[in-house]
């Protein structure tokens, strides 16, 4: 498994980086339909992750079709503030579940216009 | 081999995906997404970034979905009545649309680009080194040019952290939380008090 | 001496502000005193200016006061044109309006709104000052517009009868139409010259196209016709008479129906470039009005009715004089004519007065011996507009017959035969009223037509002819009338104006030309673009010699109706004259009629269309909101819903601008 993925490796079995970024979109977009159909806020949260996973994915496989360590150091980036977003998301939702422990994502529509 | 572990991998991240999108039981959801992310780590090592895959085990899966866990089990917040019916009209239409022209949009320019869908300068940062380990090469570039960038998601932890215990703190005109005795069978949450209150969703304490 | 030209409005106006703040506390009859030493300082200064004239060039000069509009290329100040026509003008106004002040201490002696009276006086001369001395257009309409409302508010001085407040209302009105023509006017002089001041556009008004010289006139000539009494806009003046008589005598007489003429003067270039129909226009409405007037009066059972028509009369015979060229001799009609006929007007007010407010001829009679010294100055009046040489009258009317003669003989012989008329009824007025029978203790005659006082208090106005509206004519009710000469404070302006209507035609007699002062001292204002009349002293006499045995003859025929009974007075007094050839009528009918359709028709247009319109556009705006207001669901869902697609939109638009 610890193949080195560099780009003269990418012409011989027929593996191409790209699959990665169609790998990575696909992911971004299921993530992006369950987050508008479902309600209840802690699979919405899950499903934000996968929107970041699939962004992650995609960051270190432009780190490696262009040879560039960014793409990972992007990434790590992106791991610490998905980690405090959680962080701050789950400390809300505890907050509202309180008062309302059947609340779901269509009750907060205090702002209507 | 990489393409055979790039397939197992992709099966099970998508697998997971579905499962987290399509469970009705959102511990189900939480456990999907587990395989997800342990596919993802699987796919960081087969680019040789060992450091990120690591991390995402330890942080992603065994921080975050731990504490996604928790608040499902401490809250109750497992029911399942999502998946029958939306109550927005069109907003499921229109969400699977919206979701298929996008990525329609994403495979359109990656199938048409392949591998040169990846046009920016080489080596911008720093090549990757075969001669340094990948531990080294990250953290020198944290450390040097990405420093300051560093300082600040530092500060931004602690900001999270702090704001996360003030917001979750129990107030004191609450009323606590009653005993989890007054949970009834199906799991339901009875406070004898609900019955007075109105109701109205409010954030914070 | 010239550059306190500013205190002549100036004192007028302190009159004004000091009478309504303190005026009710002043009372009776300081207001008065004040209110004439105001008017009478503004004469000295007048007369002060006018003798420094003589030493500037031209004998003009201009003072700005400050600067009132600076908008861009639109630049108006509040300044004064100090020329030979204002000084000419802003003379006779003040030194008349200052015996008027005087007059009305007297006559309204006893009214409960004395003071207002001296207030609403000062505001008229102050207008009527900025309307002459205006540098420029706007200020002139400024002091136009000023006039004009001081003549409602005078004329419904006792507005609580309603007659007398549709009287003030309907001046007002009529006077409107004209006013529009004189703003389209002032928005062409704009247009065209990019100034309207008279000093900038007036020398290069010639040189303009003959179509916005016309119409430029005609647009002012419209606003002269309503402000000095024209057909078709002259309705407003007999009803006038409801006020009291010193406001007839100033407003209605001496100055704001002379107004239209000194317009018309004051823009003699521009209209001596309108096409020739113009002027020629402006003649036939001069005097045919002259005539039609005339002709009502000589039947008019008012004594004021009577003056109010011969005003009309005497302001067309003016208009006649611009038509033909002869502007000066325009300004020369108007101060004779201020003189004679505020002395008549004064007089008639010192008979009513004297007579305890009656005011019908047919209850006079006689009063020669009772009231001396107004008959005495009520007769110089009578022979000054009868036109008997030497009289102020005589001289300037024969100047317009002359100037008319040199144009076209047809309006010539109108002129003169309404000469006759103006003549007999006047002769007419002084026989009746001053000598014969004394017939007020006589029982009341039943009336040709009915006597209503509170006829038709519509806007429309009453009819023609109705007996006076201060007084309650019914059958069978008389009281006790002691006729008396009136105070001092009265008759003394009476003597001094008749001295003046007697010599007044001194100013400029036609035989030489050094004694043609006025001709001489209006020339650069008039002179360029005047007509030329140059006959020979043979020519000139001879027209006089017809003038005369015209007047003399008027007086004769009258004399033989009204005094020795020889024809009978139904031959000159057919009902169609005292209805006023039933004009008003006619007026009121349309009015009342299809008029009123249109306005309403007009007022549904407004209200349904460009109100319509206007709260169209909030209604589209409000309920446009309503359905955009929708999209604020308050849902989060569909926010991110909204912010997905407009992220794939962007992204499609995008992959559409790529190199593929």
């Amino acid at each position: 498994m610890i193949l080195a993925a560099t780009s003269t490796a990418v012409n011989d079995s027929g593996f191409q980086p790209y699959w990665y970024l169609i790998l990575g979109a696909l992911l971004f977009s299921i993530g992006a339909v369950g987050l508008l159909v479902r309600r209840n806020p802690l699979v919405m949260l899950m499903c934000v992750e996968l929107m970041l996973n699939a962004v992650n994915l995609t960051f270190v496989t432009f780190g490696t079709m262009l040879n560039d360590i960014g793409g990972q150091v992007i990434v790590f980036f992106v791991l610490v503030v998905a980690a405090a977003e959680v962080v701050v998301g789950l400390g809300i939702i505890v907050a509202v579940m309180r008062r309302r422990p059947d609340a779901t994502a269509d009750d907060i529509s205090a702002l209507r216009g | 081999m990489e393409a055979a572990v790039f397939i197992v991998c992709a099966v099970i991240v998508l697998a997971g995906a579905f499962g987290v999108v399509l469970s009705r039981n959102p511990v189900h959801s939480a456990l999907s997404l587990v395989a997800t992310l342990f596919g993802i780590a699987v796919l960081f090592l087969n680019q040789d970034a060992q450091l990120l895959a690591v991390v995402q085990v330890i942080v992603y899966t065994g921080a975050i979905v731990v504490l996604i866990l928790f608040v499902l089990m401490l809250l109750g917040v497992d029911r399942d009545d999502d998946l029958d019916e939306d109550p927005i009209v069109g907003q499921r239409v229109l969400a699977i649309l919206a979701g298929l022209a996008l990525l329609g949009g994403l495979l359109a320019v990656f199938i048409a680009g392949k591998n040169e869908v990846a046009t920016g300068q080489h080596s911008a940062t720093a090549a990757i080194r075969t001669d340094l380990s990948n531990i080294a090469q990250l953290g020198r570039q944290i450390f040097t040019t990405w420093i300051f960038a560093f300082e600040i998601t530092a500060g931004l932890l602690t900001v999270a952290v702090i704001g996360a215990v003030v917001m979750a703190r129990r107030p004191d005109s609450y009323e606590p939380l009653p005993e989890p005795a007054d949970m009834d069978d199906d799991g339901r949450y009875v406070d004898p008090a609900d019955e007075n209150e109105s109701g109205s969703a409010e954030v914070g304490a | 001496m010239v550059s306190l030209v500013w205190l002549i409005p100036a004192l007028p106006l302190l009159g004004f502000l000091l009478l309504l703040a303190v005026g009710p506390r002043l009372g009776e009859p300081i207001a008065g005193w004040l209110a004439t030493a105001m008017v009478a300082g503004s004469f000295v200064v007048s007369v002060l200016a006018f003798i420094g004239l003589h030493s500037q060039p031209d004998h003009t000069t201009t003072f700005t006061l400050f600067t009132w509009i600076p908008a861009g290329r639109f630049n108006v100040d509040v300044g004064f044109l100090l020329d030979p026509l204002s000084s000419a003008m802003i003379l006779f106004i003040t030194g008349v309006g200052a015996l008027i002040h005087l007059y009305s201490i007297g006559y309204m002696h006893g009214d409960k709104k004395f003071s207002k009276f001296f207030l609403y006086l000062n505001l008229f001369v102050f207008s009527m000052l900025l309307l002459v001395l205006g540098d420029n257009l706007l200020l002139t309409f400024v002091g136009w517009e000023g006039v004009g409302t001081c003549s409602y508010l005078l004329i419904s001085f006792w507005f609580e009868k309603p007659a007398n407040a549709s009287a003030g209302k309907k001046a007002f009105v009529t006077n409107r139409v004209g006013d529009w023509g004189f703003m389209v006017g002032i928005f062409i002089t704009w247009f065209t010259f990019g100034t309207i001041q008279y000093t900038q556009f007036i020398p290069v008004s010639p040189g303009a196209a003959t179509t916005t010289a016309t119409i430029i006139s005609l647009m002012l000539f419209i606003g002269a016709v309503g402000k000095s009494a024209q057909i078709p806009l002259y309705l407003w003046l007999p009803d006038a008479m409801a006020g009291p008589t010193p406001v007839s005598a100033l407003i209605h007489a001496a100055t704001m129906v002379t107004a239209g003429v000194y317009v018309m003067v004051r823009i003699n270039p521009m209209l001596h470039a309108a096409s020739p129909w113009l002027p020629t226009l402006i003649a036939w409405v001069g005097v045919i009005t002259a005539l039609f007037a005339a002709t009502i009066a000589m039947a008019q059972t008012d004594i004021k009715k009577v003056l109010a028509y011969s005003t009309v009369s005497q302001l067309g015979y003016m208009f006649l004089a611009v038509g033909v060229g002869g502007y000066w001799v325009a300004i020369f009609h108007m101060i004779t004519h201020a003189f004679f006929k505020a002395l008549l007007f004064l007089g008639a007010g010192s008979v009513i007065h004297g007579m305890d407010d009656e005011q019908d001829l047919r209850r006079m009679g006689g009063l020669r011996k009772l009231m001396p010294i107004t008959a005495a100055t009520f007769i110089v009046g009578w022979l000054a507009i009868a036109g008997v040489p030497p009289f102020s009258g005589f001289w300037s009317k024969d100047e317009i017959l002359t100037y008319a003669f040199h144009q076209n003989i047809a309006l010539y012989l109108v002129g003169l035969f309404t000469a006759l008329l103006t003549a007999f009824y006047m002769s007419r007025q002084v026989f009746l009223v001053f000598y014969g029978k004394a017939r007020w203790n006589d029982p009341a005659e039943p009336s040709t037509h009915e006597a209503h006082s509170d006829a038709e208090a519509a806007a429309e106005g009453a009819e023609a002819g109705a007996a006076a509206v201060a007084t309650a004519v019914d059958a069978g009710e008389h009281h006790e009338i002691h006729p008396h000469e009136s105070p001092w404070t009265m008759w003394v302006p009476l003597v001094v104006l008749a001295v003046f209507a007697a010599i007044a035609g001194f100013i400029n007699l036609p035989f030489a030309d050094s004694t043609k002062y006025l001709e001489n001292w209006l020339e650069p204002v008039t002179g360029r673009y005047g007509a030329v009349v140059d006959y020979s002293n043979g020519t000139i006499v001879a027209l006089l010699t017809i003038s005369t045995i015209v007047a003399l003859s008027g007086i004769g025929v009258a004399f033989l109706v009204y005094r020795r009974r020889k024809l009978p007075a139904a031959w000159f007094e057919p009902p169609l004259f005292l209805q006023g050839w039933h004009y008003d009528a006619a007026v009121s009918a349309f009015m009342g009629g299809p008029g009123r359709a249109g306005f309403n028709a007009l007022s549904w247009f407004d209200r349904t269309i460009i109100d319509g319109a206007v709260n169209g556009i909030g209604a589209l705006a409000r309920d446009t909101g309503s359905i955009v207001r929708r999209t604020q669901s308050g849902l989060v869902r569909t926010y991110a819903l909204a912010v997905t697609i407009g992220a794939v939109l962007l992204m499609l638009f995008v992959l559409t601008r790529v190199n593929w």
